[in-house]
């Protein structure tokens, strides 16, 4: 779980800086959209490096669901019958949800890549007009992408809470401090990728990328 | 006080339990958990019924034997506190409370609240042990312990073993146990030579036994008795990754 975890949150970050590039105008948007498929020329050939970081992704992707499985079926196998009376669990929301939310987060990833990378239900899609597949698709008329987006988003956010400290655990970490450390941060990186990501849905619905 | 109670009552490990409600009168706020199934029990064996199963020795804290989830939570709402250390003040007259067994595959109920927890003495036996010469005690002071080393491994040497860390994860999973004896061993000069065997073993032991995987939600933690800190697992991870290493 930890280390498919790390890379993914590692691509979350690259992720979002690319994202962020939106604000610098229509032109910046679109030449970093087109070099992403160059990366690696002339060494490979154009779009050999993003296939490459597709095919790890969807293994780490795929890793982290196996052992998230592996992990519910065992817990389940281990206490065959409930408790009659089980209040909430003491830990927090974000640990309770870990499964359900994955669950979201996966079908958020599949509408995701849908919406903007086949461009298959994006209302512009057009290949090569990136900024404007971006502003069309959070255009205000379709606040319920938006909506979705912003859920998924948050959804992610809780994942992270408890993934990045849970990740540090699993590797090792050990001290009461180092965990007070781990946690905060956990915190502060998954509230700067939603704050992030969700920077650009925003600034297009209230029209500052149109 | 007058209170209810709902207990779940299962006549063996092969027939099904359900929750039975009894009412008990007249309980001192002073008595102990235990003591207030003692006075149900007593009425319950003038009134010719088969009294509630449960564990139960020393009755100060120290032996693990009570294992009750009360009302959800496994000892009890009082924090860092045994089912016998439990008192009846805790809770208010007319309330209806419910007590069941440790639920885990790996605990199976022999009666009533009465769990078989030999799964841990599996965990041990893979593990839970130094190789010292027998003959007389050797003196105190032979083998230096750093102090800091000496209170980790205390802290973790007060897991009494009772298994509220199994009952209260939500993963069914004994890590909080296993990371406690593996802490306990590892951190004094005495464990060092099985301490790379030790962590494997045991886990092993533990997986074998039916337990679930620790996902670190914390809530042993939470309900352990002893408090033991949930940080001792991140050492046990630790310790596995680098025996994992060294046994290459």
């Amino acid at each position: 779980m930890a280390g498919t975890g790390i890379l993914l949150v590692l691509f979350l970050f690259a992720h979002m800086i690319g994202n962020l590039k939106i604000f610098f105008g229509e032109e910046t948007f679109d030449h970093y959209a087109h070099w992403l498929r160059t990366i690696g020329t002339p060494l490979l050939p154009d779009e050999w490096y993003l296939w490459i970081q597709r095919g790890g992704l969807t293994l780490a992707v795929v890793g982290h669901i196996y052992a998230a499985t592996v992990l519910a079926i065992r817990a389940r196998k281990a206490r065959p019958v409930k408790y009659a009376h089980r209040p909430k669990v003491q830990g927090s929301y974000a640990a309770r949800t870990m499964r359900w939310g994955g669950v979201i987060v996966l079908l958020f990833v599949i509408y995701h890549i849908l919406d903007l990378t086949t461009l298959t239900l994006n209302p512009n899609g057009v290949h090569g007009e990136a900024y404007r597949n971006v502003a069309e698709d959070f255009a205000p008329g379709r606040w319920y992408v938006t909506l979705f987006y912003v859920v998924s988003i948050v959804a992610v956010g809780f994942h992270l809470r408890h993934g990045i400290w849970s990740a540090v655990r699993t590797l090792g970490q050990q001290t009461q401090r180092g965990e007070r450390i781990a946690r905060l941060s956990a915190l502060a990186l998954s509230l700067v990728l939603v704050v992030g990501y969700l920077s650009v849905p925003f600034a297009v619905t209230i029209g500052l990328v149109d | 006080m007058d209170i209810k109670v709902r207990v779940w009552r299962q006549p063996s490990a092969d027939e099904a339990g359900k929750m039975v409600t009894y009412g008990v009168k007249d309980i001192s706020p002073d008595a102990s958990f235990l003591e207030m199934l003692d006075v149900l029990n007593e009425s319950l064996i003038l009134e010719g019924d088969d009294p509630i199963a449960f564990d139960h020795d020393c009755r100060e804290g120290i032996c693990g034997a009570c294992s009750m989830v009360i009302d959800g939570v496994a000892h009890g709402p009082e924090k860092a506190t045994t089912t016998c250390q439990l008192h009846m003040r805790h809770f208010s007259d007319g309330d209806v409370i419910d007590v069941e067994p440790w639920r885990a595959a790996a605990f199976p109920v022999i009666k009533d609240l009465v769990v078989d927890r030999t799964a841990f003495d599996k965990i041990i036996q893979a593990g839970g042990y130094i190789t010292a010469p027998t003959g007389t005690a050797p003196d105190a002071h032979a083998t230096p312990v750093p102090k800091k080393d000496a209170d980790l491994a205390f802290e973790a040497a007060t897991c009494i073993g009772c298994g509220a860390c199994v009952a209260a994860c939500p993963n069914g999973s004994s890590m909080l146990f296993t990371a406690a004896k593996v802490a306990h061993l590892g951190l004094m000069p005495q464990g060092q030579p099985e301490r790379d065997t030790r962590v494997i073993d045991m886990l092993q032991a533990q997986d074998d036994a039916g337990f679930g995987g620790c996902t670190n939600m914390g809530e042993c933690s939470q309900v352990c008795p002893k408090g033991i800190p949930l940080h001792l697992i991140g050492r046990l991870n630790s310790d596995y990754r680098k025996a994992l290493r060294n046994s290459n």
